[in-house]
């Protein structure tokens, strides 16, 4: 009986008939799951395309823009294009010759009739004190004057006999500016156009960035310090008590900020709650009140407060997961309950802390409203910086290149904790 | 007590225990339980019957609510777990995930203090006695199931404890390795003569391990005995049901009689002789238990003192035996093993057929 069904079996696919019909199934087959899968990446896309598109707008966009404008230099190419041409072939070194002279007086001409003028003097005062008023003055007079303009512009104003503000052009012709970055760093050119430090007395932004980065870093271990035994306690606290207990939490987030903010102005102000306890309990005198507020203590003690959930929760997620058999494991295998949390619990941890602090770090080095309420004079952050520059100064460039030069130091150490903790150990939830 | 013979005294001792978590149930309920030096003894029982309670108690997790617990005729009521040196074995393994195995099983030989030559002897010859020496470089994640099992029972035994408790061990394990386990266990525990405090919910892995087996329920040991002794004769009707399959009679006692009998009146006028072993006394209720492998199939007309006629119901072919069910002085539910032996009974469904058995094989127990 067995041995007639192998040779019919193995005479079958000799017969061209039965092998064309399974490849054609096989192709068609591959075709048809091409196309369903074409369908579904499709939906896929679709699904995305929405957040994919705000993102865009609202993200990608205006970073772009941040990084374009912190290195655009149209203004002076721009405004003053003849200038700009003649001036090319000055050596730099005594005055322009006349050409270029009278290449200025056609610009500002030109600029005062299109009213862009202005833009470029504000833009050649970064670089010369003084330079605004000069094209000002300049500028109300230029009807007026007749060749040669080189007379006639340093008859005007002395300082178009001086060549500080020839070689500033000179140097920021170019449609881009390294400028608003040296002045970001408290660097500047000198008057052989090399790059040296301002003088100490206008340096803002190393210590502003310093005092950023490791406030900042404060913070992030002030929340580590009181964010973790709190996260413990939720995770291993019976579900009614640890219910309530994240409530507490959360509170902070049901209340606004400001809210928030101006709370821990009435506790820490002279005539605050603190003060008026120590000094009822006769610890200070009355004319000895601490100053807790307007300074960077101000600032820490808030900001701990404001961002402590943003630790809290990722340290609980991770906690949540630990069953405590493990902490008990090791109890029985002899370890003391120090040792136990250290070698055991600590360890299983470690992910949570990581990404608690890059989370409470990034939201820091970056926070405006808590440091300009209380942060007073020492307790401002970069970010307060940015912001009079956008808003007061309009010097947008400087506010650019300050807020990309944050971006670049928040990248940074992503990349460094990517290194030593991997990103992929982080868990948010 | 230096005169004593070491066997005589208790190794764990439970003296009058209870425990309640909520101030409102006994959790456990007088607990007393001696238990030998070497011995494997299991606590078997359902679901929240207080068997994880009481290994708790024991390591040291839980505080019991009164009573004494003493190790090796001391009472550790006060010792913290880490000080009483019991090795554990936990239900989920409990391997530390961001050790080794090799770390994992130096971990209680380094929070010893001990040399780390010596441990690297220790953690490697632990690995060859659960049969894994090349995994010690291995994350416990990367291991099987029963890899993460036998390095779990080694973490436990590596810093040579005398007594050791396993918690459901084999739980989260298939049939097949489970079984497989179960030998490997036993013979762990026969060549380093550890005792053993073993819990499960499973009574074929508590008959096939155990020395002696503490049946729980409701938070009191209902029977503490030897395998055999437990299957064959249990002394009431909740280690009856809940060891080995069990014919359940309900009747009420008739009369008691020599050689611990008794009769035992059914309900439908039927009376059966049975051993009288938890009844009260002439007119009190009962529960007869009776074996389905007990029951003889067309005895012989008075060669048993119970030979009653019965209507077969079900037949179940099992290979080696064949599962039937017939009703039997109003109970339909009354199971019968016939072994399929050579000239066996051949049973037709619908069929009526005489049924018996010894009085000693049936036990009258509480109702
Ligand atoms: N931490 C606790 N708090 C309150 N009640 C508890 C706690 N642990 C256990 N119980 C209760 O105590 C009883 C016994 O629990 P236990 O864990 O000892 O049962 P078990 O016999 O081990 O059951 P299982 O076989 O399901 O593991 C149960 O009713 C349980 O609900
Ligand atoms: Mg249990």
């Amino acid at each position: 009986m067995a041995e007639p069904i192998p040779v019919s079996a193995n005479g079958a696919p000799g017969t061209p008939g039965a092998t064309d019909t399974p490849d054609d199934d096989v192709s068609s087959l591959k075709a048809r799951l091409r196309r369903a899968e074409r369908r579904r990446r499709l939906t896929a896309m679709l699904l995305v395309a929405p957040l994919f598109a705000f993102l865009l707008v609202s993200f990608l966009i205006p970073m772009g823009d941040m990084l374009l404008r912190s290195v655009d230099n149209w203004q002076i190419p721009n405004v003053l294009p003849n200038t700009v041409e003649r001036i090319a072939a000055w050596d730099g070194e005594a005055l322009p010759e006349e050409a270029v002279y009278a290449a200025m007086a056609a610009d500002i001409r030109a600029g005062k009739e299109s009213g862009e003028i202005g833009k470029a003097a504000t833009r050649l005062n970064y670089e010369v004190s003084g330079a605004r008023s000069l094209f000002n003055k300049t500028r109300r007079r230029i009807e007026r004057i007749e060749p040669p303009y080189k007379a006639a512009l340093i008859d005007i104003d002395r300082r178009w006999g001086q060549p500080d503000i020839w070689q500033a052009i000179k140097r920021e012709s170019g449609p881009y500016t390294a400028s608003y970055y040296l002045a970001a760093a408290d660097l500047t050119y000198n008057a052989e156009g090399e790059v040296v430090a301002v003088p100490e007395y206008r340096q803002v932004y190393v210590e502003l960035f310093i005092r950023t980065i490791w406030m900042s870093l404060a913070i992030t271990g002030l929340t580590i310090l009181l964010g973790y035994p709190v996260a413990y306690l939720l995770a291993n606290l019976p579900l009614r008590y640890s219910n309530l207990l994240m409530i507490l939490v959360l509170l902070p987030f049901w209340t606004s900020l400001l809210v928030r903010t101006t709370t821990w102005i009435t506790i820490l102000q002279s005539q605050g709650v603190i003060n008026d306890i120590l000094v009822w309990l006769g610890l200070i005198a009355t004319d000895e009140r601490l100053q807790l507020i307007h300074n960077k203590i101000g600032t820490m003690v808030a900001m701990t407060h404001i961002l402590l959930p943003f630790m809290i929760l990722p340290l609980y997620s991770v906690m949540k997961t630990i069953p405590p058999s493990y902490m008990r494991a090791a109890r029985s295998l002899g370890a003391t309950p120090l040792t136990a949390f250290v070698k055991v619990y600590l360890p299983q941890t470690v992910s949570g802390v990581g990404a608690g602090s890059i989370l409470v770090f990034i939201l820091a080095i970056g926070y405006y409203i808590t440091p300009a309420l209380v942060g007073g004079e020492t307790g401002q952050f970069i970010s307060n910086f940015i912001a009079r520059h956008m808003l007061v100064s309009l010097n947008w460039g400087l506010a650019a290149a300050l807020g990309s030069m944050l971006l670049a130091g928040v990248l940074v150490l992503y990349l460094v904790y990517n290194k030593l903790v991997g990103i992929d150990n982080m868990k948010l939830g | 007590m230096a005169q004593e013979d070491p066997q005589e005294e208790p190794f764990v001792q439970f003296k009058d225990v209870q425990k309640t978590y909520d101030g409102e149930t006994l959790v456990v309920k007088n607990l007393n339980l001696d238990i030998a030096k070497g011995e494997f003894l299991t606590m078997l029982g359902p679901s929240g019957s207080g068997k994880t309670t009481c290994l708790m108690m024991l390591a040291g997790f839980e505080t019991s609510t009164r009573g004494q617990i003493l190790l090796d005729g001391r009472p550790i009521n006060n010792v913290p777990p880490h000080k009483r040196g019991i090795g554990m074995v936990f239900q989920n393994y409990a391997l530390f995930p961001h050790m080794s195995v090799a770390e994992n099983l130096a971990f209680p030989l380094k929070v010893r203090k001990i040399d780390s030559a010596t441990i690297e002897e220790k953690v490697n010859r632990a690995l060859e006695m659960v049969r894994l020496p090349e995994m010690g470089s291995r994350r416990p994640a990367q291991l099987s199931g029963g890899q993460q099992q036998r390095v779990a029972v080694a973490r436990a035994l590596v810093f040579d404890p005398d007594l050791v408790l396993m918690d459901e061990p084999l739980g989260a394990l298939d049939k097949n390795l489970r079984e497989e386990m179960q030998f490997e266990i036993k013979h762990i525990h026969e060549n380093l003569g550890v005792t053993v405090v073993y819990v499960t919910h499973d009574q074929s892995e508590a008959l096939t391990m155990s020395n002696r087996i503490a049946v729980f329920d409701d938070g009191v040991i209902q029977q503490l005995d030897e395998p055999d002794q437990l299957y064959e004769k249990p002394v009431n009707t909740f280690c009856a049901n809940f060891i080995g399959e069990n014919n359940r009679l309900d009747g009420e006692v008739k009369s008691m009689d020599e050689g611990g009998l008794c009769t035992v009146a059914l309900p439908d006028g039927t009376s059966i002789k049975a051993l009288a072993v938890n009844v009260e006394g002439v007119g009190s209720r009962t529960a007869l238990s009776l074996r389905p492998e007990r029951v003889r199939i067309a005895p012989e007309a008075g060669s048993l003192p119970n030979i009653f006629p019965a209507r077969v119901e079900e037949l179940i072919y099992l290979g080696d035996h064949i599962r039937t069910r017939i009703s039997l002085c109003g109970n339909d539910q009354f199971i019968v093993k016939v072994p399929n032996a050579q000239g066996h009974a051949t049973l037709k469904r619908g069929a009526t057929v005489d049924v018996g058995w010894v009085a000693d094989d049936c036990r009258a127990l509480d109702p």
